[in-house]
């Protein structure tokens, strides 16, 4: 093999190779830098020793072998004998990461040597590293940025750019999250059963949230070279992959909504940078490959039990999905669903939703009415999409005067320019004339 | 690791409950404290007196300098608190959850500095 073929299977879009042997350093280490240092050391070594010799039979076990000795010469070098014994370095390696003795040289495990020939030697630690990178102890945007550095092993630059950071506060964040880690004791595990499901739905409003911001970037964004919706799916696909029982069931509800959202991408915003609403986009430019992997997907949420939000959720991107014109959309079905959602998860936001299902299923009026007492009850003061949603439906009864006000209204609120672009033309439409 | 649980309630509740209800909270109390020192984790704690009896002190330019009160008038005060021994942060938060003040106020949990 040549160094670069080898380099090649570091990389991120190679597999988890690099990721499981960091997932296993950190709990051998109990420490994230240091895990990160010796990997990143071990793989140098990896690169020279592989290119010559082939690559070994188990390259996770040679990694987490290869970066745990190195990490006993530097704590060694730096005379942190109460580190080495803490963390039982000093004693010989248990008999799941046994392999060459300790004595200053790497060496990869020989052929006949009882790690090598198993490729599951090693305990997968990556779902104790996600767990704990979003654990309830660490402020959200500190899980944020630690999971998309640790768990995905995206760069802090890149990171910082897309959520329009300076660096350095991001990596900042990053070190006050492994401090916090360190100093008030956050345990390297997975959550017992008793407390899985709550620990869960926290790792999945992180990916969530890391999905959202990639899909409606917060104002100022420019384009990133790094696509914050397929790393949150990516995740969200290694946590299913991890996580297969029916306590998981909710990650593979947000897959499967991601990945149907995430199909409509490329159609909701046209080549001038402007909004296309749902009913207005080119379904040509959904991405079939995801929407063939998600249909299936909720069929399969939906028949494991009682469905979770993301899951109600998941069905209602999917019944978009199924429509091949706006016309063929069941929205008698969707409105269902978010009735659905709103015993499961109620927020004034399922309510807006659901309002504007019902008038879309046919019942104008009264999703009208919906909207009203939504308004009425002032919960989404400010919100410009309830504005947005009111004037729709009045223009959609021609009641285009009512409708021009609920526009400006809107207008008024609307911080983003294609979003304040988009209710402009609305308003041309039913004045006549621009606001 | 060593943590304090600090405890903080509003105290003006504590004045509306009934004597059944007060005694009700301190067998409680009682019935945590006795279960956490039988599995080893107690290390100490008390309840506090109420915020009027504090006294808050600064020493400035040499001067020390006594107030009446505590240190900031918050809508929860401190109440009481807890040293326990415990194996991790979940471990001391699933401590703290069983404190009855986490009902109603909430739980501060801090590890202490160890010394060398």
């Amino acid at each position: 093999m040549t160094p670069e073929q080898i380099e090649a299977l570091f990389s991120r879009d190679a597999g988890d190779l690099r990721r499981r042997a960091l997932a296993t350093l950190i709990r051998l280490l109990g420490d994230f830098d240091l895990a990160e240092e010796v990997l990143h050391d071990a793989i140098a070594i990896a690169i020279a020793v592989w290119a010559r010799e082939g690559e070994p039979r188990n390259p996770s076990a040679w990694l987490v072998s290869t970066g745990r000795r190195k990490a006993i010469d530097r704590l060694r070098r730096a005379r942190r004998f109460d580190a080495l014994e803490a963390r039982g370095l000093l004693d010989p390696m248990p008999p799941e990461t046994s392999g060459p003795s300790p004595n200053g040289q790497f060496e990869a495990p020989t052929p006949d040597h009882p790690d090598a020939t198993t490729a599951d030697a090693w305990p997968d630690d990556r779902l104790r590293l996600i767990f704990t990178c979003c654990h309830p102890a660490l402020a959200l945007e500190a899980r944020v940025a630690l999971t998309l550095r640790t768990v995905g092993g995206l760069g802090s630059d890149e990171i910082a750019r897309a959520f329009v950071l300076p660096v350095a506060t991001l990596q900042q964040r990053l070190v006050r999250a492994k401090a916090k880690i360190r100093d008030a004791g956050i345990p390297y595990r997975e959550p017992e059963a008793h407390e899985l499901a709550e620990r869960l739905d926290g790792v999945l409003a992180v990916l969530y949230l890391i999905f959202n911001e990639g899909y409606s970037p917060s104002a100022g964004q420019e384009v990133t070279d790094i696509n914050l919706c397929a790393e949150a799916i990516r995740l969200t696909r290694l946590l299913t992959e991890l996580g297969t029982g029916s306590e998981f069931r909710e990650a593979r509800g947000l897959l499967a909504l991601l990945l149907l959202q995430d199909s409509r991408r490329a159609a909701r915003v046209s080549s001038d940078g402007e909004i296309v609403l749902l009913e207005d986009q080119d379904r040509a430019l959904w991405n079939q490959d995801q929407i063939a992997e998600g249909l299936p997907l909720v069929d399969r949420v939906l028949g494991e039990g009682p469905a979770g939000s993301y899951a109600i959720q998941a069905a209602i991107a999917a019944l978009h999905a199924r429509a091949r014109t706006p016309a063929a959309t069941d929205w008698r079905q969707i409105a269902a669903l978010y009735t659905l959602l709103a015993h499961r998860a109620p927020s004034p936001i399922v309510e807006l939703n659901r309002a504007a299902a019902i008038a879309m299923a046919g019942d104008l009026d009264r999703g009208l009415l919906l909207l009203e007492a939504l308004r009425a009850g002032g919960s989404l003061r400010g919100y410009h999409l309830l504005e947005a949603a009111r004037a729709d439906l009045l223009r959609r009864l021609d009641r285009r005067q009512e409708a021009a006000d609920a526009y400006r209204a809107a207008l008024s609120l609307a911080r983003l320019a294609p979003e304040r672009r988009f209710l402009e033309r609305r308003l041309l439409e039913v004045t006549g004339e621009s606001g | 690791m060593q943590y304090v649980l600090l405890i903080y309630e509003n105290e003006a509740r504590w004045g509306t409950q009934s004597p059944a209800e007060q005694q009700a909270m301190f067998a409680e109390y009682r019935a945590f404290t006795e279960s956490i020192a039988k599995s080893g984790h107690y290390k100490g704690g008390e309840a506090l007196q109420p915020t009027t009896t504090a006294t808050t002190v600064r020493v400035r330019d040499g001067k020390t300098l006594a107030s009446d009160g505590p240190f900031a008038e918050t809508k929860e005060q401190l109440g009481g608190f807890y040293l326990v021994e415990a194996a991790n942060l979940d471990e001391a938060t699933a401590m703290a959850a069983r404190i009855p003040g986490a009902r109603s106020g909430c739980i501060e949990v801090r590890p202490i500095l160890p010394t060398k």
